[in-house]
């Protein structure tokens, strides 16, 4: 019987992913350890190894598939002695999902696939002769309630759907409002359910008057990027509070630093790092997400650093970040930033954080307002250092200025707080010899 | 020195605590029971098992006593109480012999003392009121378990007014006997004295004799007990008793009138009291409600780390529903994932009466109450072969099914060896199955679980031999 290779889960959130692509191909010999694939998920590209030797006998899943189950069946392993015909037997796979670039329309509301339900969040181990594992009395009441058995969850011995498995999707199915029980559902709902009204490209393409267009397919990446910061921006009260920095203080210290020693290369924006971990840590009121029990207050100043990607963007975090050094968080932002465009951040690397911040400073931007990375309290937008008029003691001088605005959550953090955090890092930025005590 | 820290420590060696001890054990954890009295508790020292090799006893005398059916005759049948109850005790001895065995053979450590809990983590465990030991453990099981209740006037006295232990080792048969109770264990009682030649009379406050099973069931029970010569009073209560050197005179009071009974002796079993106290849950955050340990779906109690199964935390009072509880908790506590909390609805429940009643999962009226729209199915044995060929006709199936999905919501059962047989739904029920595979399934030819396939049949308008 041959081993079946599954989609693996890389995180306990993951529910499905993409296969980026096979590292090997049918007939190739496997051994244990050996990169088998690269699975596209959320935010970053992970390597599934191979467990078991063998042979690959067939791949089911090919190269580019988009939003295959967590737990599907993604290869066939032939073991020693195993003849390619023992593949003979077994069932087509069951299909990979429509590539999103395919789907014409959303599909149908799908009481199985609700995303609050746990039971329906993956489907069931299915072998490779399409045998799914249920009890009889599961499969009844699955056929009479127009369940499709694929797209749950055994809780069973071994992942065999019983009768709570289908309670509880049928009672999902009637706790979300999309989804009322009498709906029929067909094919599982997308990862990502839309927000708002749906937009199909050609609706969109009429409302700009049917324009000649080229099409980019949406990533994963891209799909998350466009869920988190549409639901930040409808969900999360903002409000932006700007402040001006002179940084030539900063400029100088950096630049005597950075003659030191080759070990390491502090940019401002490590610097700006700096002083927004101390800042929080003076102003702790700021290091704050919201949350319907409590605003928690983070004891920790972990810092998300928004980083630009070919195709998107990802924000690595520089853990405890007021406890590095500005070397320590050089080097670290330096490698978090080559990984994260060879997208091989892992999930820790870059899922979490307490307050984030976003420089576009080296584009010349003066200023902007960042959109908040739920569940953070705030995003600090840190803009260009420019020469600019100052007014010193009622004379004009010129001075490097660097804009900065925070973006708060008013659900967790009000505009006076925001206000002393800018203040604390403001003294900070400008008088950078205390930030290096 | 003994070694005193451990993974998990389970006080109380009954069904419930060794069975989570030995399953500890194989999970891998670090394990010690407590235990004052036997291992292997009631269930296996003065409840399920000795009463069984007595009820065989008397099954025997039955037997004995009806050969020329069979045509056989005998004379001078005669029985040794003595020895019967001897046998009942050898039996019950080798069994708590062969806990003992199976816990060294699983490398659990055994502390022979009463356990107390002493503080977090902590219990201590004495002996002859001396401390024995010191232990300490991340997780505690208690697994106590229940005593007979008592009632007031009522209260047993070892002599006149008797437990289930004393009802267990008779020097000699009583002439008469009245049992208060009609659940499992006072109808067992009161089948065996009566089979061995009592005069036996049953008092039961509600208005049914063994008032958890099934309606049809009670009533087929009544009548099948009335038959042998069983005297039966439901919905009655006994208002007081007078005892004497010689006899009892109770007053039995029902529906509005009243009677006197003298009998020798009494047996009360009028349900059970959970052993929660002096084990030290005072200033923890175990709660106790009516006797019992609040526990959730997992057997946690109130305080971390503490966890309770078996009769300790509540009805079905059963042995296997203890041993089971032990097993999801201990599971559970070594994080194994597919676990899933007891459904109290695939829990057997056997009397070894005569004739045996067995049960699994909901009654007629328990379904129709929680509103399912039910089918029902009866097969009685005077239509099975082998029911007939072993002079057992009398006996009967009864399945509930929920119409809309063929879900087996329960299965009721009268008559010989249905205690044997019940383990054939309660298989079908935790395996889900609907009447399509109970209809599908092949049952060997001639038996009386044929009475089985029937009653499914009849569910469904579809029964071939009644």
């Amino acid at each position: 019987m041959p081993i079946e290779i599954l989609m693996p889960a890389l995180s306990p959130t993951m529910t499905e992913g993409n296969l980026a692509k096979w590292l090997k191909k049918e007939g190739d010999e496997v051994h244990s350890g050996d990169v088998l694939a690269e699975i596209e998920t959320d935010k970053a590209t992970m390597e599934v190894e191979a467990v078991d030797e063998g042979t690959i006998g067939k791949i089911l899943v090919p190269e580019g598939a988009q939003g295959i189950k967590v737990n599907a069946p993604i290869a066939l392993l032939l073991g020693e002695g195993e003849e390619a015909s023992a593949l003979a037997n077994l069932a087509p796979p069951p299909p990979a999902m429509p590539s999103r670039q395919e789907q014409e329309s959303p599909p149908p509301p799908d009481v199985t696939s609700e995303p609050a339900s746990p039971a329906a969040s993956a489907p069931s181990r299915e072998r490779g002769d399409g045998r799914i594992f249920a009890s009889p009395l599961a499969r009844r009441m699955a056929q009479h309630a127009g369940i499709d058995l694929a797209a749950i969850r055994g809780s069973g011995p071994q992942g065999r759907i019983v009768k709570a498995d289908i309670d509880a999707a049928l009672s999902a199915a009637r706790g979300a409002p999309a989804a009322p029980a009498t709906a029929r559902p067909a094919a599982p709902a997308p990862l990502v359910p839309p927000a708002g009204p749906v937009l199909s490209k050609e609706r969109v393409a009429a409302l700009a008057g049917n324009p000649p267009y080229t099409e980019r397919p949406l990533n994963a990446m891209r799909r998350v990027i466009a869920r988190r910061l549409t639901e930040s921006k409808q969900t999360v009260p903002h409000f932006y509070l700007t402040i001006d920095c002179e940084i030539d203080a900063l400029l100088k210290i950096r630049a005597e630093l950075n003659s030191k020693s080759e070990a390491y290369r502090i940019s401002v924006n490590d610097f700006v790092i700096r002083a927004a971990a101390l800042a929080l840590r003076r102003v702790p009121a700021a290091n704050a997400s919201w949350s319907e029990d409590a605003i928690l207050l983070w004891d920790r100043v972990d810092i998300a650093v928004a980083v630009a990607l070919d195709d998107g963007l990802i924000t690595p975090i520089v853990k405890a970040a007021d406890h590095k050094g500005l070397a320590a968080i050089a080097n670290e932002t330096k490698d978090l930033v080559e990984r994260a465009r060879a997208g091989k951040l892992k999930l820790e690397e870059f899922q979490g954080g307490t307050f984030s911040i976003s420089n576009l400073g080296m584009y010349g931007v003066r200023d902007f307002a960042a959109v908040i990375n739920p569940p953070h309290g705030g995003i600090l937008a840190v803009g260009a250092g420019e020469q600019r008029p100052v007014v010193n003691d009622g004379a004009l001088a010129i001075a490097t200025v660097m804009s900065c605005t925070l973006s708060c959550d008013h659900r967790a953090v009000d505009g006076a707080v925001g206000a002393q955090f800018l203040a604390a890092f403001k003294r900070l930025v400008e008088d950078p010899l205390t930030m290096l005590l | 020195m003994a070694e005193t820290s451990f993974d998990l420590i389970v006080l109380g060696g009954g069904p419930g605590g060794y069975v989570a001890a030995i399953r500890a054990a194989q999970l891998g954890m670090k394990t010690a029971l407590v235990e004052r009295e036997h291992l292997g508790g009631i269930c296996l020292n003065w409840g399920c098992i000795p009463t069984k090799a007595l009820l065989h006893a008397s099954e025997i005398h039955h037997l004995l006593h009806r050969l020329d059916e069979f045509g056989f005759s005998a004379k001078d049948i005669r029985f040794d109480a003595g020895k019967v109850v001897a046998r009942s005790r050898a039996v019950a001895k080798q069994l708590s012999n062969g806990v003992a065995h199976l816990l060294r053979k699983n490398q659990v450590t055994v502390f022979d003392g009463h356990g107390r809990l002493a503080g977090k983590g902590r219990l201590t465990v004495e002996k002859d009121r001396e401390p024995v030991a010191e232990l300490s453990a991340e997780h505690i099981v208690l697994a106590t378990g229940a005593r007979a209740r008592s009632l007031p006037g009522l209260e047993p006295d070892g002599d006149r007014v008797w437990t289930y232990k004393e009802a267990m080792v008779p020097t000699a048969i009583p002439e008469s006997l009245l049992v208060v109770g009609s659940g499992a264990i006072g109808i067992e009682f009161a089948s065996f004295y009566h089979d061995m030649g009592a005069e036996v009379t049953v008092v039961e406050v509600l208005d049914r004799v063994l008032p958890v099973e099934d309606e049809e069931i009670s009533a087929f029970a009544r009548k099948a007990f009335e038959k042998q010569g069983l005297r039966i009073h439901t919905g009655a209560t006994v208002a007081a008793i007078e005892r004497t050197d010689k006899s009892v005179t109770a007053r039995i009071e029902g529906g509005g009138q009243g009677s006197e009974l003298e009998i020798e002796r009494v047996i009360l079993a009028v349900g059970i009291v959970g052993n929660f106290e002096d084990i030290g849950l005072e200033n923890t955050g175990v709660a106790v409600e009516k006797s019992h340990v609040v526990v959730d779906e997992w057997l946690r109690t109130g305080e971390p780390g503490v966890y309770a199964v078996g009769d300790l935390v509540g009805p079905p009072w059963l042995a296997h529903k203890a041993s089971h509880e032990g097993v999801i908790c201990v599971e559970r506590i070594a994080g194994i994932n597919d676990v899933h909390p007891l459904d109290i609805r695939n829990i057997p429940a056997c009397t070894y009466c005569r004739p045996q009643v067995a049960s699994v999962g909901l009654t007629e009226k328990a379904a129709r109450d929680a509103g399912y729209e039910v089918k029902i199915g009866h097969f009685p044995f005077i239509g099975n072969g082998k029911a007939i060929a072993l002079g057992e006709p009398e006996g009967m199936v009864k399945t509930v099914f929920d119409g809309k999905t063929g879900e087996l919501l329960g299965a009721h059962m009268i008559g010989a060896e249905v205690t044997e047989l019940i383990q054939g739904y309660t298989i079908a029920k935790t395996l889900e199955t609907t009447e399509t595979e109970l209809i599908r399934t092949i049952f060997p030819h001639p038996t009386l679980s044929e009475t089985m396939h029937e009653a499914v049949l009849d569910a469904y308008g579809r029964v071939i031999h009644f």
